[in-house]
């Protein structure tokens, strides 16, 4: 148990350590898109029937929440098997279960760090409803712990820095960025709201979003089961990729 | 005495390439053992199999009798490894490191041992600095320190001295005799065979992924006992085969390997008749060094046979 926990002290303290760029740049990124997007459609649109300024707010908190989980892990992969100290956990009796859970934890605390960031700087534009926060912590989590893990399969695999770019790039950009951050789907045309359905970030945004109005695109309870599968089938290939010892231990 | 290192027919292979082909070696609880060989040998590589970095293709390593695979946590426990690769952490300072590492370990409130082994690598001072700001010698103690956090029967140094200079060098040296007076069991790779010839009781020779000698530091010395002649020749070229064949060319001089003083008159005497003119001669006693490169020439040799 103390190796896992000092592996999660650790993973910790190494975002906390340069938290200006790993939680303050996200909230400041967060709120540049709020008073843009908000500034020029807030007094045209609903969305659901709430402003559009309070429709972003939570897609945001998301956002930030997804994309910095991922970056957690995947970073600090690449930056320890780049300089060799990935030596320093894998000579340690720690098991790959261990390993995974460590840094998948803390992948999803930076995420609920820079999530509440978001929303505290950004709740300010907006009047927010809590509807249902159970639905907003469970949606928070599992998102964390899908994009976490997902990060540690961009880590793993890839050599150099420029590869993970390219894996942030041009998979979780656009999954992140075609999810229903910024717009409902419904406004989408009819083509578009079918493919939206195969992007499994689209029902953690509507399940997480579900939480704060206590309306969606879709029913949360479905969204949950869809979240919850991902992150099951995530989990394992990391765990597997861990196992065989693909790249760490070759 | 027990066995602290037990490995058995290990291959690993990288590719088309058999970085490590059968080994088997054994290594008894309280040596200082070393593992000697040319870069690309296979040293890395042996210690990386031993140390659960890297998976074997065949054959079975046990630590302490605990087999690397089926039972790691014990295995590594039973394992301290300095690595090759100058590699650190950079955003922790010299204490948080080793308390880290102590914490990967299972070890908590370890200050004590770790006050203790940072003094005796005369770290002290440093111990609140940022290891990105320390030096290339004092980032290889941070390493030995890190791989000594949770007192490990057997310790693995691969090529620790290489970037530290000569005095602390020393302290090191003094440090790890120590440990293994106390019972440590100590495994080595240097480049500085002087210092294999010095502190190693029992040494294996790698070559390309195969143990080509393997014996107690003075058994090996033995072996090649005796004296060589080293000439330095305006001529070279205008020596007969039979003298080209008998001696080895190191740094511009010619060795002949002696087994008897009476043998230099007959050979300086052939020589001269061949028009041999000699600039230097020195007379000297087989080191480490000169068994090394008896040993992989013999190798070379041995291949070439098989070859055919
Ligand atoms: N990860 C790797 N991938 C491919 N080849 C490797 C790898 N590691 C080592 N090798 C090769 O295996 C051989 C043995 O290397 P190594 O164990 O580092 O030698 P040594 O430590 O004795 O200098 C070398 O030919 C080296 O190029
Ligand atoms: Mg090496």
């Amino acid at each position: 148990m103390t190796g896992f926990l000092t592996l999660l002290y650790k993973e910790v303290l190494r975002f906390w350590k340069v938290s200006f760029q790993t939680v303050a740049a996200p909230v400041l990124t967060a709120l540049l898109y709020l008073l843009i997007f908000s500034h020029v459609l807030d007094s045209h649109l609903q969305v659901n029937g709430v402003r559009y300024a309070a429709f972003l707010i939570p897609g945001l908190v998301m956002m930030s929440i997804l994309q910095n989980a991922f970056a957690n892990t995947s970073s600090s992969l690449i930056q320890s098997k780049v300089t060799g100290s990935i030596v320093f956990v894998l000579l340690p009796p720690i098991s790959y279960v261990e390993f995974f859970l460590a840094y998948v934890v803390a992948a999803m605390l930076r995420g609920l760090m820079v999530g509440l960031g978001v929303l505290l700087v950004t709740g300010w534009f907006a009047s927010l409803s809590f509807v249902a926060p159970v639905w907003i912590l469970l949606f928070a989590l599992i998102g964390g712990g899908v994009m976490g893990s997902l990060g540690m399969i961009a880590g793993i695999w890839a050599d150099k820095f420029d590869q993970l770019a390219g894996f942030q790039n041009f998979l979780i950009l656009p999954l992140t960025m075609l999810s229903g951050v910024f717009y409902s789907i419904h406004s989408l045309p009819l083509f578009w709201q079918q493919v939206s359905h195969f992007n499994p970030v689209f029902y953690m945004i509507d399940g997480f979003r579900y939480g704060f109005f206590g309306v969606s695109d879709v029913a949360p309870i479905m969204s949950l089961v869809v979240v919850a599968v991902s992150f099951i089938v995530v989990a394992l290939i990391t765990l597997a990729l861990m196992r065989s010892g693909y790249k760490l231990r070759n | 005495m027990g066995v602290a290192v037990a490995i058995q027919q290990l291959v690993k292979c990288f590719g088309q390439l058999r970085a490590l082909d059968g080994v088997s070696l054994e290594i008894a609880e309280g040596e200082f053992f070393g593992l000697l060989g040319p870069n690309g040998a296979g040293k890395t590589t042996l210690i990386s199999c031993l140390a659960g970095l890297a998976r074997p293709d065949a054959g079975m390593l046990k630590v302490m009798g605990y087999d690397v695979l089926a039972d790691y946590r014990e295995a590594r426990r039973c394992l301290g490894v300095v690595p090759q690769e100058l590699v650190f952490d950079p955003f922790f300072s010299v204490r948080e490191t080793l308390r880290i590492q102590s914490g990967y370990f299972g070890i908590r409130n370890n200050d004590d041992w770790i006050d203790e082994i940072l003094a005796n690598l005369d770290l002290t001072s440093k111990a609140h600095i940022n290891m990105r700001r320390l030096s290339g010698g004092m980032k290889r103690r941070v390493l030995v320190a890190q791989a000594l956090v949770h007192k490990p029967p057997v310790i693995v140094l691969d090529e620790p001295t290489a970037g530290v200079d000569v005095e602390l060098r020393q302290g090191l040296w003094q440090f790890v005799q120590r440990l293994n007076g106390e019972g440590h069991t100590v495994i080595l790779t240097t480049h500085y065979l002087e210092e294999a010839e010095a502190l190693c009781g029992r040494i294996a020779m790698l070559k390309q992924g195969r143990i080509v000698a393997l014996d107690s530091t003075s058994n090996l010395l033995a072996r090649y006992s005796g004296h060589t002649l080293n000439l330095r020749l305006a001529n070279d070229r205008c020596l007969p085969d039979d003298l080209l064949a008998r001696s080895s060319n190191t740094q511009g001089y010619r060795v002949f390997r002696l087994t008897g003083f009476d043998e230099i008159e007959p050979l300086l005497a052939e020589i001269r008749q061949a028009g041999g003119i000699i600039e230097d001669l020195r007379l000297t006693q087989t080191d480490l060094e000169d068994v090394f490169v008896s040993v992989m020439q013999e190798a070379d040799g041995r291949e070439g046979v098989a070859a055919r």
